[in-house]
């Protein structure tokens, strides 16, 4: 990441055998009582990442941050901060900082004690302290508000201000506990840059904990998709998007359509997916081997499913059905598609053509098409 | 809301302030009665509060209530504030409603219990009864109503403040002392006026665990009654109804106010 030529190499540690992880998690398990929040879990999170914790409430993407933080011991497995076991080691001597979800800035001070409060109890000399502060005030932009205490200024430079003392004492690794949970989306969008340009500038290493898939996709470098307290997939977020590993990830991440049905293998890898009577099969091109007969998912983001009102000439797949719904939501519109047995498939277009000129409307007759690499073949 | 004053609230507000404020007029009125008789008005003077100023007896008796009241209250706050600390933070442990059930419960026993009980221990480990005792008493009785205090001050805070001190490198003293502290301070101030004015004016309790060489106001008042009404009293009593009236009217000005701005101070610093 040292080289500032114009093709910037691929920032991708994950794949270099040689590279060592700043943290490990080995075969964590984390239980309250009979409750399992984290269940033998394995994880390697390396330097300068953005790492997103994605998953719906109750999924263990906190219990597993608050870990890193020191307020919550794994029952069995160790967790390694550059190969150190950090589990004896008290929340107030470790290298991480955190930023709370309700920013928990303290209301007594000053933005600039707020700053400084971490660095007075570092072994920073006290001359020092005044440049950092400064230095991070500069960073988030909010030197005209040194002075002003918390709930003098708005809800973005209180997020700014808890960002500026989580990162002034230069932790290896900065928590992120649903950072921008509290904003609205404007600001929120805003702010997701300004955070992933400070991870840049300062090269931390990020852990950020989300249930917006969308903000996970934007800032991170990896994300991992968790569910009852398992990892589900960890991956890029392209390839999240793209590759998904299960019915869940698909599911979660972004809009999908899962059409379930009876795979057979058709040759040059390909598979014929029976999904209803008297229908076409569809053709798919799975990851792996798929054996005759299997039970398997097939899941097609709806921006790759093609909406006409004539049968197109040429693509692998077409299915006939009837509009049933259209949500219109300006720069692209869904259409839900009746198709045999009355299942729904979802088709997205973006809207290139004035409303006035759409030709298609409800309960018209269309065919649905996509090619038979558009989608994901999912065992069940 | 456009809430009709009728006359029926007129009516009940009348009698309801009649009836817990007429006695305490009558008496500070007649404390600046001329006259010795206390029922008989003889015009307008201050001289029994002169009168009162001169005698030796009671002055010592305000100095023992006043020095009881200060400590009793400042060790009630400190373990109080602990209590309160415990039964807040420490999440669940063995015991833990038996505990704080035990620490309110002191609110509702009878005085004379207390004082009683009290009696017996210190007769039990063979401790002089005098200034001292008095001061452990109120400890005892008022320490719960600090702890009431300030719980539901700590009841109300935001726990990651305190996290936020760890994780910035605070040992938890240190998260304490620097954070916490300063956040609840209003409900400190006022848990230690609550038992400061229940110190002042405890007559029961410092029956039981006084010694003949320690006498606190009310029980010199009381004493003093029963050879007969004089309107020295009269005039002790209107400066005790002043201090308590002041004592609790700034502890809940300073735990209705502060505490409300604080809390709203708090709110914004962690939420938008």
């Amino acid at each position: 990441m040292d080289q500032q030529s114009a093709n910037r190499p691929v920032f991708a540690p994950w794949n270099d055998p040689n590279e060592k992880p700043l943290i490990r998690f080995q075969n964590v398990t984390k239980k309250f009582g009979e409750f399992i929040a984290i269940d033998d879990l394995t994880l390697d999170i390396y330097r300068r990442e953005f790492f997103a914790l994605l998953g719906p409430s109750g999924c263990g993407k906190t219990t597993l941050m608050r870990m890193l933080a020191g307020f919550e011991k794994p029952t069995t497995g160790t967790i390694l901060l550059d190969g150190q076991d950090i589990a004896p080691i008290p929340p107030n001597r470790r290298a991480t900082n955190m930023m709370f979800q309700s920013y928990a800035l303290f209301p007594h001070l000053s933005v600039w004690d707020n700053i400084a409060f971490g660095l007075k109890r570092s072994d920073m000399p006290a001359d020092k302290i005044g440049a950092r502060v400064e230095e991070m005030l500069r960073l988030v932009r909010l030197e005209k508000f040194a002075k002003r205490k918390p709930h003098q200024i708005s809800g973005g430079q209180r997020q700014r201000v808890a960002l500026a003392r989580s990162l002034a004492k230069a932790p290896k690794l900065l928590l992120l506990d649903e950072p921008l949970g509290a904003l609205d989306k404007k600001l929120r969008q805003d702010t997701q840059f300004e955070l992933m340009d400070i991870q840049e500038k300062t090269g931390t290493t990020f852990v950020i904990v989300t249930h917006d898939q969308e903000e996970a996709m934007t800032v991170a470098s990896r994300v991992a998709v968790m569910d009852h307290g398992r990892m589900i997939q960890v991956d890029t977020p392209d390839r999240i998007y793209e590759t998904p590993n299960s019915v869940y990830v698909a599911d979660f991440i972004g809009d999908v359509n899962i059409i379930e049905g009876t795979a057979a293998p058709k040759g040059e890898g390909m598979v014929a997916i029976a999904w209803a009577e008297g229908q076409p099969e569809i053709a798919a091109t799975p990851a792996g081997q798929v054996a005759k007969g299997a039970r398997v998912h097939f899941a097609i983001r709806p921006e790759k499913v093609a909406i006409t009102t004539e049968k197109p000439e040429g693509r692998a797949n077409a299915i006939e059905g009837a509009v049933h719904d259209i949500a219109y939501l300006g720069n692209i519109s869904t259409y839900k598609v009746e198709v045999a047995g009355g299942r729904m498939i979802k088709a997205q277009v973006a809207n290139d053509r004035r409303i006035s000129r759409r030709d298609i409307s409800w309960d018209d007759r269309v065919w649905l098409s996509f090619t038979d690499t558009a989608g994901v073949v999912l065992l069940s | 809301m456009n809430r009709r004053f009728s006359w029926f609230n007129a009516t009940s507000i009348t009698l309801g302030f009649a009836f817990l404020y007429l006695p305490m007029i009558i008496l500070v009125t007649f404390s600046f009665n001329e006259s010795k008789l206390v029922t008989v008005w003889a015009g307008f003077s201050t001289k029994w509060y002169g009168e009162l100023f001169r005698d030796q007896a009671f002055l010592n008796a305000a100095w023992v209530t006043l020095k009881v009241a200060v400590i009793s209250s400042t060790v009630a706050t400190v373990l109080g504030t602990m209590a309160a600390y415990v039964i807040v933070r420490a999440g669940r442990f063995p015991g833990r409603t038996m505990f704080s059930g035990m620490i309110y419960a002191p609110l509702v026993m009878p005085e004379v219990i207390t004082g009683l009980a009290m009696l017996l221990l210190f007769i039990t480990i063979g401790l002089d009864r005098g200034v001292f005792t008095i001061i452990l008493a109120h400890i005892t009785f008022t320490m719960c109503f600090v702890s009431v205090v300030v719980s539901s001050r700590l009841a109300t805070f935001d726990r990651s403040l305190e996290e936020a001190a760890l994780d910035l490198g605070c040992t938890p003293f240190d998260a304490f002392k620097s954070v916490t502290l300063p956040i609840i301070a209003p409900a400190v101030v006022s848990g230690w006026l609550l038992a400061f004015t229940l110190s002042l004016d405890d007559l029961v309790i410092s029956q039981f665990v006084a010694g003949p060489s320690a006498t606190t106001l009310p029980m010199k008042i009381f004493s003093s009654v029963r050879l007969g009404v004089n309107p020295q009293i009269n005039a002790l009593s209107t400066i005790l109804i002043s201090i308590v009236t002041v004592g609790v009217i700034s502890a809940s000005l300073i735990s209705k106010r502060s505490i409300a701005r604080q809390r709203a101070e708090e709110l914004a610093a962690v939420r938008t």
